[in-house]
């Protein structure tokens, strides 16, 4: 037996046991999926950095597949998690939504889900699939695709619960919806696979807020997948924080399919895990379709961080902007990479792609290789990436005028992160990222470089 | 010298046998200058003959290393202080060629500068509102267009504008010992005018100015006591206003000459 394979062992006894006792009361479909899922992810296990394997070129998932992760059967979550643990970790905000997950499981008791009639229903997936929702089964899984994609592939065979947001075409959420997806660390090495699935129905509105955190300073794995439709003139405003635990591994993808005139505006802040991917892929898939993504991810110690981001300009007029920052302490590493991909008949598509990175010590390290693959002739298309040090220059300039190493430090890097947290319309989450952000920029031993 | 006595300030700045170098490259190779409060120095000389150096010396720009001699600021040794500490006390340098500071909103810069500059007199914050009153009133004192303190620090500023903006920072700062260095170059007219009538009204019995400049022209807004000629990293020689009339005229050529002839 390989490595690989042993490794594997224990996600089969657990793919095993969870058959045995979904089976009998999940739905054939989901059955059918999960199977098939599994099946896949059996194929494909966990990938390698071997040649060719463009998108896992500068992530390793060694330590990953080494640490034998595992999924908590119970499903009762604790019930010893009260709102005052969830704000001490996460935006908290009675106004909102607010749909909370401990360890993978739905926690009811801390969550006010909505189902009025012609109204937006904001639920847990294993109700909507329990009550059997069609346009769960319609659309669940038909964005994520498993072929070659191993985590999708184990988040599928192993999903259970996560969110179901549908919002009905012409109707225009008021209240933002926020996912808690939290790790209690009251299963030793668990692993969980949160799951959502978000329809905005034609010309329809919401605000979602996907938020990754840990109550406890232990390692685990979360294995998120979201899945985002936006029919025909859609506004969907979407937020996702990282704010995993220093010792976790993150795995998240994100597909998002767009029809004519819809638009998604997304914002990603990270700042936690040990190791953490983040796969997006959104799909332009009809004339007027646009997106804006931003993105801030802060690293120190021996954090690793890794987003790819592919862009699929489909159809002609349509529209993406993406820009991301990175602000990198430590030994820690980003990775920045993936394709705006304009396909033959995307005329007139408008793309602009960026990635800025400051690196605070000599130690930390980028790899920015955002790219561009253009098969249409009268196209705008723009990126580039950077990466430097706070600059020595600036830095006298600052105490020129009074300031100290730190303070002058502190106002650039403040500075820097405020061009993407500043894109946040949510006004109270807006604040509390701004605070979280400061609180976290380094104060000692900060490195200069020169222009 | 006449102006010395006249003046009657108190030494505020003492640049004694100054010599200075970066990158192992020796610029400043002597430097003697003697400021008192009350008064204002020009200091003119061709490009590269080290006036930045001495200006950015005595600000604190790390990368300069004094070989030897002494700066003396008040009495105290200047130059075992951090470059933040001269600015708390009283000592300001305009840019030759001011920093961008991407992102960083002027007023908000400009308020942590006088807060840091109060923290050490062991003063409060300034609140808001006397934050706000006080920069109004600069902003219309040096002329300089309101909106510019909304955007980020010299960013995306014009030449003239950053120059303005430094002297706008002066007129919040109100330093004891004010350096331009050639604060005037790269403006209009007009502007020349408005950063001179800054300058002046700035002016007063307890703080002195050093002007670097490559023009006579300023000197007419803003009289000198003293007009010195750095070249080669030493004063070679000091005089009256008539001096820089005459280097306006006569270039430095006949200086340079002279002093080779150890005139
Ligand atoms: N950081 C530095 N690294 C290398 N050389 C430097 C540095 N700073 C100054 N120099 C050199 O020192 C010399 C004096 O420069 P300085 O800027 O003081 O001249 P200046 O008199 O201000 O000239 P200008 O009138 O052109 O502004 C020049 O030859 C310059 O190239
Ligand atoms: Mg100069």
């Amino acid at each position: 037996m390989t490595q690989t394979s042993v490794k594997l062992e224990t996600y089969r006894t657990g793919f095993d046991a969870l058959l045995q006792e979904t089976e009998a009361t999940d739905p054939q479909w989901l059955t059918d999926l999960r199977r098939e899922a599994w099946s896949r992810f059996n194929k494909l296990g966990f990938p390698t950095a071997r040649r060719g394997n463009e998108k896992w070129k500068y992530t390793s998932v060694r330590p990953l597949a080494a640490a034998n992760f595992d999924s908590p059967l119970v499903i009762n979550p604790p019930e010893n998690i009260n709102t005052a643990d969830l704000r001490r970790v996460a935006p908290w905000n009675d106004a909102w939504t607010n749909l909370v997950f401990l360890d993978g499981h739905f926690a009811g008791y801390l969550s006010n889900p909505q189902n009025g009639a012609g109204q937006i229903m904001v639920t847990n997936l294993a109700d909507a699939i329990a009550s059997g929702n069609p346009d769960v089964q319609r659309q669940l899984a038909k964005h994520a695709n498993t072929d070659d994609d191993g985590f999708t592939a184990l988040n599928t065979a192993f999903l259970r619960d996560g969110a179901f947001i549908n919002v009905p075409a012409g109707h225009i959420a008021a209240t933002p919806v926020h996912l808690i997806f939290a790790t209690t660390g009251q299963f030793e090495h668990a692993a969980s696979y949160p799951r959502t699935l978000l329809l905005a129905g034609a010309n329809s509105r919401v605000t979602v807020l996907e938020s990754y955190v840990s109550l406890a300073q232990a390692p685990y794995f979360t294995n998120a997948v979201t899945e985002i439709v936006l029919e025909d003139g859609a506004q969907v405003e979407h937020y996702r924080l990282l704010l995993e635990s220093a010792d976790a591994f993150h795995v998240g993808t994100s597909r998002v399919h767009q029809s004519k005139d819809s638009t998604i505006s997304s914002a990603s802040f990270a700042k936690g895990a040990a190791m953490a991917r983040q796969d997006v892929q959104i799909i332009l898939d009809a004339p007027g379709a646009s997106c804006s993504l931003n993105g801030l991810y802060m690293t120190t110690g021996e954090q690793h961080i890794d987003n790819l981001i592919n862009i699929d300009h489909a159809k002609p007029y349509t529209k993406s902007r993406l820009f991301y920052k990175g602000i990198l302490d430590g030994k820690s590493k980003a990775v920045f990479g993936g394709t705006v991909l304009v396909r033959k008949d995307a005329q007139k598509t408008d793309a602009q792609q960026t990635d800025k990175n400051l690196l605070l010590s000599r130690q930390a390290e980028v790899d920015s290789k955002p790219s561009l693959l253009i098969y249409a002739d009268d196209v705008q298309c723009a990126h580039g990436a950077t990466a430097g040090h706070l600059d020595k220059d600036t830095l006298f300039y600052m105490q020129s005028r009074g300031l100290d190493r730190e303070s002058a430090s502190r106002i650039l890097i403040h500075a820097f992160a405020s061009q993407i947290i500043d894109t946040v319309e949510l006004e109270p989450l807006r604040d509390y990222l701004d605070d979280l952000f400061l609180a976290a920029i380094p104060t000692a031993s900060l490195e200069f470089g020169s222009r | 010298m006449a102006q010395d006595v006249e003046s009657g300030g108190q030494t505020l700045l003492e640049v004694r046998g100054l010599r200075a170098s970066v990158e192992g490259l020796e610029i400043l190779k002597g430097v003697d200058l003697t400021v008192k409060t009350g008064e204002v120095h020009a200091i003119m000389g061709p490009n590269g003959s080290g006036k930045s150096t001495l200006a950015n010396v005595i600000a604190g720009k790390p990368e300069y290393q004094v070989t030897s001699g002494q700066v003396l600021y008040q009495g105290a040794d200047l130059l075992s202080m951090q470059p933040e500490i001269r600015a708390r006390l009283g000592i300001f340098l305009a840019f030759q060629y001011p920093v961008e500071l991407p992102g960083v909103r002027a007023w908000q810069f400009l308020k942590a500068a006088v807060d840091a500059q109060r923290e050490h007199a062991g003063e409060e914050e300034i609140s808001a509102r006397a934050f706000d009153r006080m920069l109004k009133e600069k902003v219309e004192l040096v002329e300089i267009d309101p909106e510019l303190v909304k955007r980020a620090v010299n960013e995306g500023f014009s030449g003239g504008e950053k120059k303005r903006n430094e002297i706008l920072q002066m007129a919040v700062l109100q330093p004891k010992l004010a350096i331009l260095d050639e604060t005037d170059s790269g403006l209009d007219i007009d502007a020349l005018r408005i950063v001179a009538d800054g300058v002046n009204k700035l002016r007063n019995s307890s703080n002195a100015i050093v002007l670097v400049t490559h023009y006579q022209r300023i000197l007419n807004y803003i009289t000198p006591d003293q007009v010195h000629v750095l070249i080669d990293g030493r004063i070679v020689r000091s005089g009256g206003p008539e001096l820089a009339h005459e280097l306006e005229e006569r270039g430095y050529d006949w200086i340079k000459e002279a002093v080779d002839a150890g005139v």
